[in-house]
């Protein structure tokens, strides 16, 4: 097992590199002066050239992607434009909101999901099929957001069960898990967030279901004597990898942060943080969080790949 | 066999048994009207091509065929009990206990996501209840009983990890797990290299001798059926065209399909030299033709052949055909 974490973080690690190189390029592809931003309008020539020799501009390129890097490395982005505050700190801080809702949203929407695929898998083309299916498309193809808003009308606007909008009276440095008060703000954004992964892992669970019940090794599994029950917790265990794949997917999508969800509630997380850096053309920012999000996704991807082949020893070998 | 009839009370008897496939396009008539017999300890041998009904045969009797377009009719009696009219309950202590089934491709026959021995232990603990420990226990003793080497280890691989031989021994002793009366081994070597063939099939001659096990082989091979079998039943398009005693039937077929068979199979020397494979293909099971199925490639037909399905005749004793020539020269000999 050990083995196999190493060999696949070495996988891992060309990945990252590359991605890093993309993040650093970002100061290059993107319009205009990288220096534009941060130089007063009335600049002389002499200044312009110390500022540039100042944040190694004057550098030869491979140098100063190197120098990026080690300070990448070390968690130093520079300041952000917009907010002059150490990138880290800005986007730690959003990831860590955003991974607030999608470590709730993403479970549950496994439970659910896997559970109604699995049960339209069963029983494939008839009604109990046919109303998952239904409901996966729907889950899949309603706007979240305008779901949010009539949440929001709903159950906070007029019955006033849950908080509308926000992370709480303590704010989000302060929001605590283990506060029951604190936790209903994260009903609603949950709620809506989970829809679509709900709908996309019912679907695929459904068709991994239903492709398994069609093997050769389901009717041994009859032959010997298995109960219905038994022989689809078997059906389930061989489809469990495919659906993992399918949810690290999702979980890596939504730590990407939703801007429209975030808007609607309130929530000031990645989906934010990377608009409003695109909207200041805030380039260490969106450095700092591309890059982050990027060993984000290389992770979960590590981790289904571990799940994966615990489940299913053949994967092991790939 | 010694050409008398036992008085023994029979373990299967399968009477007109016939199973069609219905869809919207289509009904595959893939099961006609088979009777058989096997009694306990009895190794019977289904022979035919691909296609002719062996391995729905097998099925229908497991009930182990897809529920919503099969329609099943006939009788199925295994050790006194109407299999075809089980509830659930008995149907499930029947499968893996009295009665079990090898299959062909031991590859996708096993769990891949499971390790061999769990699937065995729970077989055992299906059926037999106990502790994990006593299946464990239950499934390192089939192991050695089925010649896997270093079985505490092989216990714990998963399929991929097995040779075809051992995946396949592996799923006999999953199939003998539960002391079965009678052993369904659906073609259980065709998938194997011809030396792992041959030792696998002494296994299961072993095995069946030793347990006691009525058993029905299904192959399409005539040297393993010549190995392995007490009586052998031809079948063809999803009929019993000839059947009895392994030797009278390889010396002695009287159906021309069987014959054909044989020719196909048997070396040139040791029979005519002219005697060709059988020209044609088989039917096809959603327009069977009326009359005999194996008329249109049959050299010897006769104008009745084309009229009505021919019905048993008995050239001799526990030897049955069905075909109007057999029947037509047996009248000619009386
Ligand atoms: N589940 C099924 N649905 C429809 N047709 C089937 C099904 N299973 C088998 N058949 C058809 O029944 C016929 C007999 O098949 P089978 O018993 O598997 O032949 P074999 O003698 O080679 O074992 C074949 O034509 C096959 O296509
Ligand atoms: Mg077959």
């Amino acid at each position: 097992m050990l083995v196999l974490i190493l060999r696949r973080l070495a996988y891992a690690a060309p990945i990252a590199l590359g991605v890093s190189l993309v993040c650093f390029s970002l100061v290059y592809l993107a319009p205009g002066d990288p220096l534009q931003a941060v130089m007063p309008a009335d600049v002389t020539p002499d200044m312009v050239e110390m500022i540039r020799h100042e944040y190694g501009f004057d550098k030869p390129i491979p140098v100063q992607y190197a120098l990026w890097l080690w300070r990448a490395v070390q968690g130093d982005f520079g300041l952000s434009i917009g907010s002059r505050r150490p990138v880290i700190v800005d986007v730690l801080g959003s990831l860590q909101n955003t991974l607030l809702l999608t470590s709730f949203a993403v479970p549950i929407a496994f439970v659910i999901g896997y559970t109604l695929g699995a049960i339209a898998g069963c029983f494939p083309g008839r009604w109990l099929d046919r109303t998952v299916t239904g409901f996966a498309v729907m889950g899949v193809s309603v706007p979240n957001y305008w779901l949010g808003i009539v949440m929001v009308i709903a159950f906070a606007v007029e019955l006033s069960w849950l908080p509308a909008t926000g992370m709480g009276p303590r704010g989000s440095d302060a929001f605590s898990i283990f506060s029951l008060g604190d936790l209903r703000y994260l009903v609603m954004p949950v709620f809506t967030l989970s829809m679509v992964p709900v709908g996309i892992i019912a679907r695929s669970t459904r068709a991994a279901v239903a492709e398994i019940r069609g093997q050769d090794f389901v009717i041994t599994l009859r032959a010997k004597g298995l109960s219905e029950t038994a022989v689809i917790r078997h059906v389930l265990k061989n489809a469990l990898p495919q659906v993992l794949a399918v949810m690290g997917l999702q979980f890596g999508y939504l730590m990407g942060g939703s801007i429209l969800i975030e808007t609607v509630f309130t929530w000031p997380g990645s989906g934010f943080l990377l608009a409003k850096a695109i909207i200041n053309r805030d380039i260490p920012v969106l450095q700092g969080a591309i890059l982050l999000l990027s060993l984000v996704f290389v992770a979960t991807n590590l981790v289904v790949d571990l799940l994966q082949s615990a489940i299913d020893p053949r994967i092991r070998r790939a | 066999m010694d050409g008398s009839i036992m008085p023994t009370r029979m373990l299967l008897d399968i009477e007109d048994l016939t199973v069609r496939f219905v869809t919207r396009e289509a009904t595959v008539h893939a099961v006609n009207g088979v009777n058989l017999q096997v009694q306990a300890g009895e190794v019977l041998c289904i022979l035919g091509e691909s296609g002719s009904g062996k391995s729905v045969t097998l099925r229908a009797l497991m009930r182990l065929l897809p529920a919503g377009r099969t329609r099943i009719e006939g009788r199925i009696t295994l050790d006194g009990q109407d299999v075809l009219s089980l509830d659930r309950k008995r149907l499930q202590a029947m499968r893996g206990g009295l009665v079990s089934m090898i299959f062909q491709e031991p590859m996708t026959a096993l769990d891949p996501v499971y390790t061999v021995g769990a699937q065995i232990i729970e077989t055992v603990r299906q059926h037999r209840g106990g502790s994990q420990r006593d299946a464990r226990a239950r499934a390192l003793e089939l192991f050695e009983l089925v010649k896997i080497p270093s079985p505490e280890r092989r216990l714990d691989a998963y399929p991929h990890e097995l040779s075809g031989g051992l995946r396949q021994r592996a799923m006999i002793a999953m199939a003998l797990s539960c002391a079965p009366k009678l052993l369904l081994a659906d073609e259980p070597t065709t998938a194997l290299d011809a030396t792992v063939q041959i030792q696998v099939l002494i296994l299961l001659r072993r095995l069946q001798r030793e347990m006691g096990m009525g058993t029905i082989f299904v192959t399409h091979d005539l040297g393993v059926a010549s190995e392995i079998a007490d009586r052998i039943a031809v079948m063809y398009a999803g009929r019993i065209v000839e059947e009895g005693p392994v030797a009278d039937i390889l010396n002695n077929p009287k159906h021309p399909y069987t014959q054909g068979l044989m020719a196909s199979t048997v070396h040139a020397q040791d029979r005519q030299a002219d005697i060709a494979a059988i020209p044609g293909s088989p039917p096809d099971l959603r327009r069977l033709p009326a009359g005999c199925s194996f008329r249109p490639r049959c050299a010897a037909a006769l104008a009745a052949c084309r009229e009505r399905v021919p019905t048993p005749v008995f050239p001799a004793a526990n030897h049955m055909a069905r075909c109007f020539r057999v029947a037509a020269e047996m009248g000619e000999g009386a």
